[in-house]
C-alpha cells in the first residue's frame, strides 16, 4: 500500500471515530461505515481502528469475523444477496441461483474477475410473502424469476 | 404517518394493533396518568413479550422501574431473524407510531433517557426512512428535551444496525453485540433487567410488544384482555409463508385454530404447519384443531405452509443448514449437534441410516435442548424431533430410504 493511501485511511477512521466516538461500543457502527464504503475491512483499517479505541487488533478481528455481512477480505464493488431459506427455496430460489451463476460464471462465496459483483447467499430477509428475495448492496428485490434476477445484475456498474 | 402505506388493506385488519391509533396519543396518555398507573393498566393486560418466550411484560418492566440506578436503557429486539417472520418489516414500515410511541411510554415509565432499536443487517434499507420519522418526532416535541412541555421528561432514540447474525436476537447476544463485541449470549444471572446494556437495567421488548404499549396505555388493560384467551391475551400478528394463496401478515386473535388460519389465507392440501419458524415445531395436518397461543402451539408468529407436494425431509435439511450456519459456536452441545443432526438427514436422504443411530440422534437433540447456552441451540432440534416424529410414514416407507420422491 502507497503511504499516500495510508494517511487517507488513517484519516477516514480517524473521522470516523471522532464522529461514533471512542467507547467500544462504537466498534460495530465504524466497522459497518468502512464495510459500506470499501466493502471489506482491511488488516491496516483493523490496526488503525485498534490503536484509536485501544483495544487489542485481534479484538476486532474477532468482531469482523463473527459476522456474516463484515469482511476482512476484498469484495467486489457490490454485495449480491440471495436468500436460501426455506420460503424463497419453496417459492423458486433454485433456479435464480444457478441461472445466475451461469451468467456470472461464478458460484455463491465468489467474486467476479471484474471485481464488479461477489455472490452470497443470505438467511431469511425478511421478505418471505415475497420470495425469492434478493438484496443488492442494500436495496431488496422480491418474487425474482431467473430473468428478473439477471436483468437487476446487469444494470449494476 | 406511513411509510410505506402501500399494502393491501384487507391484510391489515385486526382488532387489536392494526385498530385506529393517534401518533402521539399513548405518550400523551402516560404522562397524564403517571408512571404507576401505566405499569398497572400494563399488569392487568397481561402482555406476554411477543418474540415468542412470553414473558409477562409487566413483571420485567417492574423489576427495571424499581431499580434506582441513574441511567436505564429501553433496547427495541427489532433483529426478526426466525425464517418465516416479516412482522416487524411491516410494523416499522407501517406503523412506527405504534412502536415508537411505544418506546418512549416505555422510557417514560421506567425512568430511563435513551432507546436503543438494534435494527437486523438486512433491514438497513429501512434506516433511513426510520431516522426520518425519529427526526420528525423530535420537531414535535415527541423525543427530546422535556417531551410535551414534560418538565421531567427527556427521552431519545437512537438506531443501531446488525450484521448478519440471527443469534443477536437473542436479548443478551444483542446486548453484547451493542457492546461491540461478537454477539455471544451471556451466562444468565444476571439478568439484562439488572446488569444489561453497560452493565444498566435495561428492558430489551420485542417491536411487537412494545408496538402493544400505547393501545394498552390509551384504551386500558382491561380492554385489551377482553381479546384472545385467557393465558394469552390480546391479538397477534403471524408472517404467513409457504403454500397459500395469500401469504402476508395478518393479525389474529390469540387462540385462532391453526385449521381457520389456513382457511384465512387460502392454503389448500395443506399437510404441515411449522409454526414458530425453523426453531418452532412443524403441526401435521391430524393436528390442525391446536390453537395459537402460549398455552398451545405457542409462537413468535411465523406460520409456514407446506402443501402435499413437499418434501418434508428436504424441508429438514433446509432449517438444520440455516443452524449449523447460525450458531455461534459458544457452547458444544449446539456448535457440534446441529453438525450432527445434519449428517443424520443426509444419511436419512441416502437411505444409510441405522435406527440405533437415529435413536441416538433424538437423544441428542433432546439433551441440547436442555443442555445449550442460549434459544437457538435449545430449540433448533425442535423442527428434527417434531418432523421425524410426525412424517415418519413419509420418511421411512412411502419415500423408501430417506424420503426421496422424486420431489
Ligand atoms: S446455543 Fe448455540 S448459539 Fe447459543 S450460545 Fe450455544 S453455540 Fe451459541
Ligand atoms: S425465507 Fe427468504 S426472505 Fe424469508
Amino acid at each position: 500500500m502507497l503511504v499516500l493511501e495510508k494517511n487517507s485511511l488513517t484519516e477516514e477512521v480517524e473521522s470516523l471515530v471522532d464522529q461514533y466516538g471512542t467507547e467500544r461500543s462504537a466498534l460495530l457502527p465504524i466497522l459497518q461505515a468502512v464495510q459500506r464504503k470499501h466493502k471489506y475491512i482491511s488488516d491496516f483499517v483493523q490496526q488503525e481502528i485498534a490503536r484509536l479505541l485501544d483495544i487489542h487488533p485481534v479484538e476486532v478481528y474477532s468482531v469482523v469475523s463473527f459476522y456474516s455481512f463484515l469482511h476482512s477480505e476484498p469484495q467486489g464493488r457490490n454485495i449480491v444477496r440471495l436468500c436460501q431459506t426455506i420460503a424463497c427455496d419453496m417459492s423458486g430460489k433454485e433456479a435464480v441461483a444457478r441461472a445466475v451463476e451461469r451468467e456470472l460464471g461464478i458460484t455463491f462465496g465468489q467474486t467476479t474477475r471484474d471485481k464488479r459483483i461477489t455472490l452470497e447467499y443470505a438467511n431469511c430477509l425478511g421478505m418471505c410473502d415475497q420470495g425469492p428475495a434478493m438484496i443488492v448492496n442494500d436495496k431488496v428485490y422480491t418474487h425474482l424469476t431467473p430473468e428478473k434476477a439477471i436483468n437487476i445484475l446487469n444494470e449494476i456498474k | 404517518m406511513k411509510l410505506n402505506g402501500n399494502k393491501p388493506a384487507a391484510e391489515r385488519e385486526g382488532a387489536v394493533l392494526f385498530s385506529s391509533y393517534t401518533r402521539g396519543y399513548g405518550i400523551r396518555k402516560a404522562l397524564e396518568i403517571g408512571r404507576e398507573n401505566v405499569l398497572l393498566e400494563l399488569r392487568e393486560s397481561k402482555l406476554k413479550g411477543r418474540g415468542g418466550a412470553g414473558f409477562p411484560t409487566a413483571t420485567k418492566w417492574m423489576l427495571v422501574a424499581a431499580s434506582k440506578s441513574e441511567e436505564k436503557f429501553i433496547v427495541c429486539n427489532a433483529d426478526e431473524g426466525e425464517p418465516g417472520t416479516f412482522k416487524d418489516r411491516v410494523l416499522l414500515l407501517e406503523y412506527p407510531e405504534l412502536v415508537f410511541d411505544g418506546i418512549v411510554v416505555a422510557g417514560f415509565t421506567l425512568g430511563a433517557k435513551q432507546g436503543i432499536i438494534y435494527l437486523r443487517g438486512e433491514y438497513e434499507y429501512m434506516l433511513k426512512a426510520l431516522e426520518d420519522y425519529l427526526e420528525q418526532m423530535r420537531l414535535d416535541n415527541l423525543l427530546g428535551d422535556n417531551i410535551l412541555g414534560n418538565p421531567d421528561f427527556s427521552f431519545d432514540i437512537t438506531i443501531r444496525l446488525g450484521s448478519g447474525a440471527y443469534v443477536c436476537g437473542e436479548e443478551t447476544a444483542l446486548i453484547e453485540s451493542l457492546e461491540g463485541n461478537r454477539g455471544e449470549a451471556r451466562n444468565r444471572p444476571p439478568y439484562p433487567v439488572n446488569t444489561g446494556y453497560m452493565g444498566r437495567p435495561t428492558v430489551v421488548n420485542n417491536v411487537e410488544t412494545l408496538a402493544s404499549v400505547p393501545h394498552i396505555v390509551v384504551k386500558g388493560g382491561e380492554w385489551f384482555k377482553k381479546f384472545g384467551t385467557d393465558k394469552s391475551t390480546g391479538s397477534k400478528l403471524f408472517s404467513v409463508s409457504g403454500d397459500c394463496e395469500r401469504p402476508g401478515v395478518y393479525e389474529l386473535l390469540w387462540g385462532t385454530k391453526i385449521k381457520d388460519l389456513l382457511e384465512i389465507v387460502g392454503a389448500k392440501n395443506t399437510k404441515a404447519v411449522q409454526v414458530g419458524g425453523a426453531s418452532g415445531i412443524c403441526v401435521p395436518k391430524s393436528q390442525f384443531d391446536r390453537s395459537l397461543a402460549y398455552e398451545d402451539a405457542a409462537t413468535g408468529g411465523s406460520i409456514m405452509i407446506f402443501n402435499e407436494s413437499r418434501n418434508m425431509l428436504k424441508v429438514l435439511r433446509n432449517f438444520m443448514e440455516f443452524f449449523v450456519e447460525e450458531s455461534c459456536g459458544q457452547c458444544t452441545p449446539c456448535r457440534i449437534g446441529n453438525v450432527k443432526l445434519l449428517e443424520g438427514i443426509e444419511k436419512l436422504e441416502k437411505g444409510t441410516y441405522t435406527f440405533s443411530q437415529l435413536n441416538k440422534l433424538k437423544e441428542l437433540g433432546k439433551t441440547m435442548q436442555v443442555a445449550s447456552k442460549c434459544g437457538l441451540g435449545q430449540s433448533s432440534p425442535n423442527a428434527f424431533l417434531s418432523i421425524l416424529e410426525n412424517f415418519k410414514e413419509e420418511i421411512f416407507n412411502k419415500n423408501g430410504y430417506g424420503g426421496r420422491n422424486g420431489k
